[in-house]
C-alpha cells in the first residue's frame, strides 16, 4: 500500500530524485573543466585574482576521484531501479522492511527451532526435570508472564499465584499447557440482584467467609447467608469447592485472588468479576508454550 | 598582464606515476625496524593462545571482547573512548615535537607501501629498470613480469584479509576452514575486501592517500610551531646549487636530485616543507651518501626545525627548545589520562548487576503482616570463571531476602534472578524506602557490587 494519500506526493519525490540525480550528473561534467581568459599569473592558479593581490590555487583531484563521482551516480541509478526510493515504485526486488524482519524471524526459527521441537516431543514432567529446558522456561517467562504474574510467579491482586496448589483450570501439565496456548476468561457473574438485599449478599460473603474456617465470619450472619448459597452452587458447587471445569474458585480455601476480607467478597458478589488470561499460542508457537508450561509446573511441584 | 584569450583549465588530472628509488640509510633502517615490528605484531598476535582461548579476540557475535587475561563487554565501551583519548594526545605530542613520524614509520598505508615496493623491486628490479619496462610496449618478458608481481601482491593482500577476519572469528577454525574455502558469506566478504584495500592502497594508491585522503595529513599542521622537527632543506648551505667547479656555483647541493627520486611523494624538498612531505626522511638518506661521496659533511637536509634553520641553532638548542610549554601540557594532559585509565581498569570489578524492581506490583502483605517486593537481579559475570554469589540487601531493620540467598554463575554468563525482599511490619514508613542489594563472590572478597533500589510499603 502507498504511504501516500495522494498521487502527488508520488510524482513529485519521483521528479525530484530523478532531477536531483541528473543534476549531479551534469553538474560533474560541466565543473570538470572550465574556461578562464589567459594569464600570465603564477604557475598552477586559475588566474582568478581577488582584492588585488588574493589568487587561487588549482590543485587538481586525480582523475579517478571524478570516475568515482561518476560511479555513485550509476550507484544510486541502480539502487532506484531495485529497490523501494522512487515514489511508491516497489523496486525490481521487492524488498520490504517487514520482508527482512521475516526473514530473521524465520532464519532464528530454523536456528533455535530444533532444540524447542526437542522438547516438544517429549513428555511435560520430563521436560520440567531438564535443567536446560528449566533455564530457556525462566528466560521465557520472565519476557512474557512476569508482567502480570510477577518475576517470581507469585502473582498480584486478579493475577493468580502460580507457585502454590491452588489452581482455578486445573493444575496438570496438560491443563497449563492448555491455559497459555488458549487463554481463559473467568466470569463471575454479578449476584447482588439475584441475591436480595444488602444484607443477603453480606450474609452470603460471611458464609464463604466460614468455608475457609475465617475467625472473621460472623456465626448467624453465616447461618442465614448458607440458605442463599444454593444460587452460587452451579458453579462453585456444594460447600463452594469450586470447579475446575468452570474456571470458579475454591471457596473454601485461604486464597483470595482479590481478597479476602468481607468488604472485598461482597464487592465481588455485587458486582461480579471478568478477567482474562491472554493466549499465547499464536503468538509464541506450541513447541515454546511447552517449554513455558513445564517451568510454570515445576513451580509448585518438585523437580525429579 | 590579462590577454583576452580563453584558456582551458581542468579540475581533474591523471595521476603521474611515481617510482621511488630505493634509500638506504638510519632513516630507512628505522622505517624497516618498524615494518618488522608492526607486521609481527599484526600478523603474529591472533595466533597466541590463552588459558585456552585466542589471546586476542573481538568477538563480535557475542560480544566479547577478549584482550589476554581482560575480557571487555559493550558496557566496557568506556575504555575504547578512552584509548582514543590517550591515542589523539599522543597524537598532538609526538606531532609537535618530531612532526609527521607516525606517517613517516608506522602508519599502515606507509609501512603496506614498503612492503610492496620490496616486491616490486625483486620481480621488476630498480626505479630506472621500472621506468623502462613501464616505458616499453608489451613483450612477454613484461607480462611476465607484472602477472608475477601482481600475484605476490595478491598473496600477501589475501593473507592480509585472513589476519585481519582473525581478530574477530577464531583464526584456528578460520586457518582449518581455509584449506577447503568453508568460509561464511561475511568471512568471505571481509577478507576479499580487506585483502583489495590492502592492494588497492599499497599497490595503486600509494602518495594519493596521504595526498587526498588522509584528513590526519591535514590538520598535523596545526600542531605544528616553529620549533617542531621537519625534514629541512639547508638552504644557506646548499645555494646556489650545482656540478662543483664549474661556473663558480658556491653551495654544497650538488644538483643530484637523489633527494626527488627516493621520495614516495615525489617532491622536492629543496621547495621547504610542504603538505605532501610524510616526514619517511628517504631524502636524508639519499642526501648523506651523496654528501659521503663528495666529501662534504652529512647533514645538508636533515632533520631540523623553522627556528634552528633560521637562527642556526645547534643540536642542543632544539632538545632545549623541545621542553616549551605546548609540549609541556601535552605531556601532562597524556600522563593525567594514563593515569586515570590504569587506575579504572585495575579498580574494575569483573562483575555487573542491575537491580530492577517488579513494576506490575506496589508491596504485597504477606503472613503475620510483613512487606514483600519482587526484584529481578540482572547479573554478569564478566569473568571467565564460574562463581557463587551471595545476595544480601540492606536499608531497612529486619529486611531478610525471602527466597534462596545463593546463586551460581558460569563464566562469562548473564542471568536474570528473581528475588523477594521481606520487610517485617512497621519497619518502613509508607512509600518508597531507599535500600542497597549487594552480590559478593563467595570465593573473591574483591568481586563485590552493590547497587541501591527502592521498597515500597503500601500505604
Amino acid at each position: 500500500m502507498s504511504d501516500f494519500t495522494s498521487e502527488f506526493w508520488n510524482l513529485y519525490i519521483t521528479v525530484l530524485t530523478v532531477l536531483g540525480v541528473l543534476g549531479c550528473g551534469v553538474l560533474l561534467y560541466s565543473q570538470s573543466k572550465y574556461k578562464v581568459a589567459k594569464h600570465d599569473g603564477p604557475v598552477g592558479t586559475t588566474g582568478h585574482v581577488w582584492d588585488e593581490d588574493l589568487t587561487e590555487l588549482n590543485t587538481p583531484m586525480p582523475r579517478w576521484w571524478m570516475w568515482m563521482f561518476y560511479l555513485t551516480i550509476v550507484f544510486g541509478v541502480a539502487y532506484l531501479f531495485l529497490y523501494p526510493g522512487l515514489g511508491s515504485y516497489a523496486g525490481k526486488l521487492g524488498w520490504k522492511a517487514t520482508g527482512q524482519y521475516k526473514e530473521e524471524l524465520a532464519k532464528a526459527d530454523s536456528d533455535y527451532g530444533p532444540l524447542f521441537e526437542k522438547y516438544r516431543r517429549q513428555d511435560l514432567k520430563a521436560v520440567a526435570a531438564d535443567p536446560q529446558a528449566h533455564a530457556i522456561g525462566e528466560r521465557l517467562f520472565l519476557t512474557y508472564c512476569a508482567q502480570c504474574h510477577g518475576s517470581d510467579a507469585r502473582g498480584n491482586k486478579g493475577f493468580p499465584n502460580l507457585t502454590d496448589k491452588d489452581w482455578l483450570h486445573g493444575g496438570t501439565p496438560e491443563t497449563i499447557k492448555q491455559t497459555i496456548m488458549n487463554g481463559r476468561h473467568g466470569v463471575m457473574p454479578p449476584m447482588g440482584a439475584a441475591l436480595g438485599s444488602d444484607t443477603d449478599v453480606e450474609n452470603v460473603a460471611h458464609y464463604v467467609l466460614s468455608l475457609s474456617g475465617s475467625a472473621a465470619s460472623d456465626p448467624i450472619k453465616s447461618v442465614f447467608g448458607k440458605s442463599k448459597f444454593g444460587a452460587c452452587m452451579a458453579c462453585h458447587g456444594a460447600g463452594g469447592i469450586g470447579n475446575h471445569a468452570l474456571g470458579a474458585p475454591n471457596l473454601a480455601d485461604k486464597t483470595w485472588l482479590y481478597g479476602g476480607s468481607a468488604e472485598t467478597i461482597m464487592e465481588t458478589i455485587r458486582k461480579g468479576r471478568d478477567n482474562t488470561m491472554p493466549a499465547f499460542g499464536d503468538f509464541l508457537g506450541e513447541s515454546k508454550v511447552h517449554v513455558l508450561s513445564a517451568y510454570v509446573w515445576s513451580l509448585s511441584n518438585e523437580r525429579k | 598582464m590579462n590577454s583576452p584569450e580563453p584558456q582551458v583549465i581542468r579540475m581533474y588530472e591523471a595521476r603521474q606515476q611515481i617510482y621511488p628509488r630505493e634509500a638506504k640509510g638510519r632513516y630507512a633502517s628505522l622505517r624497516w625496524l618498524c615494518v618488522w615490528l608492526t607486521q609481527l605484531a599484526f600478523y603474529g598476535l591472533p595466533w597466541l593462545t590463552w588459558n585456552g582461548r585466542q589471546a586476542v579476540l573481538f568477538d563480535l557475535g557475542t560480544r566479547k571482547f577478549y584482550l589476554f587475561g581482560l575480557v571487555l563487554w559493550p558496557q566496557d565501551f568506556i575504555y575504547l573512548a578512552a584509548l582514543l583519548i590517550i591515542s589523539a594526545w599522543l597524537l598532538f605530542l609526538v606531532t609537535a615535537v618530531a612532526g609527521r613520524v607516525w606517517c613517516g614509520f608506522a602508519c599502515p598505508q606507509t609501512v603496506y607501501t614498503e612492503i610492496f615496493l620490496w616486491i616490486e623491486r625483486k620481480i621488476e628490479g630498480s626505479r630506472s629498470v621500472r621506468m623502462a619496462l613501464d616505458r616499453q610496449g608489451p613483450s612477454l618478458k613484461k607480462s611476465a613480469r607484472k602477472l608475477a608481481k601482481h600475484l605476490a601482491w595478491g598473496a600477501v593482500a589475501l593473507w592480509t584479509g585472513f589476519t585481519f577476519v582473525g581478530y574477530f572469528t577464531p583464526i584456528l577454525d578460520l586457518g582449518a576452514a581455509s584449506f577447503t574455502l568453508a568460509f561464511g558469506p561475511w568471512e568471505w566478504f571481509w577478507v576479499l575486501f580487506y585483502a583489495l584495500a590492502t592492494y588497492g592502497n599499497a599497490g595503486w594508491l600509494r602518495e594519493q592517500v596521504c595526498k587526498y585522503m588522509c584528513p590526519y595529513a591535514r590538520f598535523q599542521s596545526s600542531m605544528f610551531d616553529r620549533d617542531t622537527l621537519i625534514v629541512t632543506y639547508d638552504a644557506k648551505r646548499g645555494e646556489p646549487r650545482g656540478k662543483k667547479g664549474k661556473g663558480g656555483s658556491t653551495g654544497d647541493c650538488i644538483d643530484c636530485t637523489m633527494c626527488v627520486q627516493v621520495c614516495p611523494t615525489g617532491i622536492d624538498i629543496r621547495n621547504g616543507l610542504q603538505y605532501e612531505c610524510i616526514g619517511c626522511a628517504a631524502c636524508v638518506d639519499a642526501c648523506n651518501v651523496v654528501m659521503d661521496k663528495v666529501s662534504q659533511p652529512r647533514g645538508l637536509i636533515r632533520y631540523s626545525t623553522d627556528r634552528a634553520l633560521a637562527e642556526g641553532l645547534d643540536a642542543k638548542a632544539i632538545r632545549r627548545r623541545a621542553m616549551r610549554p605546548r609540549v609541556l601540557i601535552y605531556c601532562a594532559g597524556l600522563l593525567l589520562v594514563v593515569l586515570a585509565v590504569g587506575t579504572a581498569l585495575a579498580l574494575r570489578t569483573p562483575l555487573k548487576m542491575d537491580v530492577l524492581r517488579d513494576r506490575g506490583s506496589m508491596g504485597r502483605e504477606v503472613d503475620g503482616g510483613a512487606i514483600e517486593n519482587v526484584y529481578r537481579l540482572q547479573i554478569m559475570n564478566t569473568t571467565e570463571q564460574p562463581h557463587r554469589y551471595r545476595i544480601t540487601a540492606q536499608g531497612l531493620p529486619g529486611l531478610v531476602l525471602a527466597t534462596g540467598d545463593e546463586v551460581t554463575l558460569a563464566g562469562t554468563e548473564t542471568r536474570a534472578v528473581p528475588i523477594r525482599l521481606r520487610a517485617p511490619h512497621g519497619a518502613g514508613a509508607p512509600g518508597s524506602n531507599k535500600i542497597t542489594v549487594t552480590l559478593a563472590a563467595l570465593d573473591d572478597a574483591a568481586l563485590t557490587v552493590t547497587e541501591t533500589a527502592v521498597f515500597i510499603v503500601p500505604r
